[in-house]
């Protein structure tokens, strides 16, 4: 049969943003694939150079709407390299605790998408029923649902607000009652197991030389977190441990974001455990950076974000370099695609939770 | 994948001192699992071989470009995943002339990263297996990350 080219996309079902995915076909099987990206390009690191610093930390909550808080903590971590600053223990610990309330947030995200992808309507209900608990939380917390301005160059903005312990355990504790009834719903139906178990293997080895990090990683079975080989914050001092699959198969990724909620939710719980009640929450950063380079890097929800800043001695950055997880995650596309069908298109791309915002930046 | 000998930072640097040692200057500043370089052009293909085949850095995580208006820096980030160390090697370029050796044929995750450079500064990578534009339409004739872009606007 002759081979062809199939455009899937920009507008597409599948896409979850605006790209394109090529895929060369004979018949139902992909030979061959190529996404296509920079339709949602606009400029993000030129703008910057442009902008003072404080300036710069909504414009990166505004790289990924699903994970803004971890963005603008990725650039904060990076400048206050670049500044030599040390941030207040307390202020480690709230952020910690955000990027976790964020991660949650994010996979619930994902979840919902990931389920109408799959043709399950209900399980996209419940979980942006649950991730509104979430945003609340955020509102509570820093007055915004989605794109908070709330990580400071030296700290955090304010404090949690009265009872927020009290709202936070609450939460937490019917998260956890309706993370079983996720799991009943996905885990235990046999149309969404056959969509996923054994498609598109990624071998360990490879997944490593591709550059792609976070679940997608880890569901390949390498053993490999940020917050645990290259820790930042406090996290070297919680108690935890990383969730990882050895199947290397769309259906190991989906259960290692799974097992990430739940690991958020004690993560959470311990920093509650172990925050100091009181205590400064932020310095004051210098109006000027520098002449020199800073970087950070954390572990996004979807994988390793990384930004590299290099001063000038003034109050804007001279150039701003972001290394978005998915940016590499989707390079690696064709090597999970190819020798797959179709109709498989939408779960394998689906679970690597698509956001165009930071990958085309 | 998974590697027997695990490297401290003064391992790694000593390392590539004795191979490299004039060709590879290494920063005064001194972070837990950082190790911060600067190395010559010519022998940038060689230093990540080592790096990839003797010291066990498997990951790039970052190709990024810098314009200096009087020459171009190309910076690269490789972790390694077994020594939880990130070296941070910058390289030079003449800015009449940027061109440095590609690093995809070792680390994959690299490929879009050096598009992406070549996109916003112009920079050729020598031996990329697809070096055309990523982010910008094919017909584009400048790279707007260089300095001397003009934005235009306020």
């Amino acid at each position: 049969m002759a081979e062809m080219w199939i455009n899937m996309g920009p507008q597409h079902p599948m896409t979850h943003g605006l790209w394109n995915l090529r895929i060369k076909v004979d018949g139902e099987i992909i030979v061959d694939s190529e996404p296509v990206i920079g339709y949602l390009h606009r400029g993000w690191e030129k703008m910057v150079e442009d902008r003072l610093y404080p300036q710069i930390i909504p414009m990166a909550d505004r790289l990924c709407y699903g994970s803004s808080f971890s963005w603008s903590h990725v650039y904060c971590m990076a400048v206050e390299d670049l500044m030599g600053i040390e941030v207040p223990e307390r202020a480690q610990y709230i952020r910690a605790m955000s990027d976790e309330l964020q991660r949650i947030g994010n996979h619930l995200m994902w979840l919902g998408a990931i389920g109408p992808d799959l043709g399950n309507l209900t399980i996209f209900l419940y979980a942006l029923r649950e991730r509104e608990l979430f945003l609340d939380l955020f509102t509570s917390l820093c007055g915004a649902r989605m794109t908070y301005n709330y990580c400071r160059i030296g700290g955090v903005r304010n404090g949690p607000p009265p009872n927020w312990e009290r709202d936070l355990v609450r939460t937490l504790d019917y998260f956890e009652k309706r993370m079983d009834e996720y799991e009943d719903l996905v885990d235990r139906n046999a149309l969404f197991r056959m969509r996923m178990e054994g498609l598109s293997y990624l071998s360990g080895k490879e997944a490593v030389n591709l550059g792609v990090t976070g679940p997608s990683l880890r569901g390949s079975g390498v053993k490999y977190d940020i917050r645990h080989n290259d820790p930042y914050e406090i996290y070297d001092e919680l108690d935890w441990h990383m969730c990882v699959r050895d199947e290397g198969d769309v259906y190991a990724r989906y259960r290692v974001r799974m097992d990430e909620m739940r690991m958020s939710v004690q993560i959470v719980r311990d920093i509650l455990k172990k925050m100091p009640k009181s205590g400064p929450i932020r310095v004051k950063p210098p109006r000027e950076a520098p002449v020199g380079t800073g970087m950070a890097r954390i572990e996004d929800p979807r994988g390793e974000s990384l930004m590299y800043v290099v001063g000038d001695g003034t109050d804007k950055p001279y150039r701003l370099s972001v290394r978005s997880p998915l940016f590499v995650i989707l390079s690696a596309a064709p090597a999970m695609l190819n020798g797959n069908r179709i109709a498989d298109v939408p779960s394998i791309m689906g679970m690597l939770d698509v956001c165009m915002g930071e990958t085309d930046r | 994948m998974e590697e027997n000998t695990i490297y401290t930072v003064e391992q790694v640097k000593d390392r590539i001192a004795q191979e490299f040692p004039t060709e590879v200057k290494f920063d005064t500043k001194v972070k837990p699992r950082r190790l911060f370089m600067s190395a010559d052009k010519e022998i940038l293909f060689k230093l990540c071989t080592l790096l990839k085949d003797q010291l066990g850095f498997d990951h790039c995580s970052l190709v990024s470009g810098v314009d200096w208006t009087d020459r171009f820096q190309t910076v690269y980030h490789i972790s390694s995943f077994s020594n939880n160390i990130t070296v941070e090697i910058v390289v030079d370029l003449p800015h009449d002339n940027p061109e440095v050796d590609s690093i995809t044929p070792l680390w994959g995750g690299a490929n879009w990263h050096e598009r992406e450079t070549y996109d916003m500064f112009g920079i050729i990578f020598k031996g990329h297996p697809n070096l055309k534009r990523l982010l910008l339409p094919e017909d584009y004739t400048f790279f707007p990350l260089r300095k001397d872009f003009e934005v235009g606007g306020l």
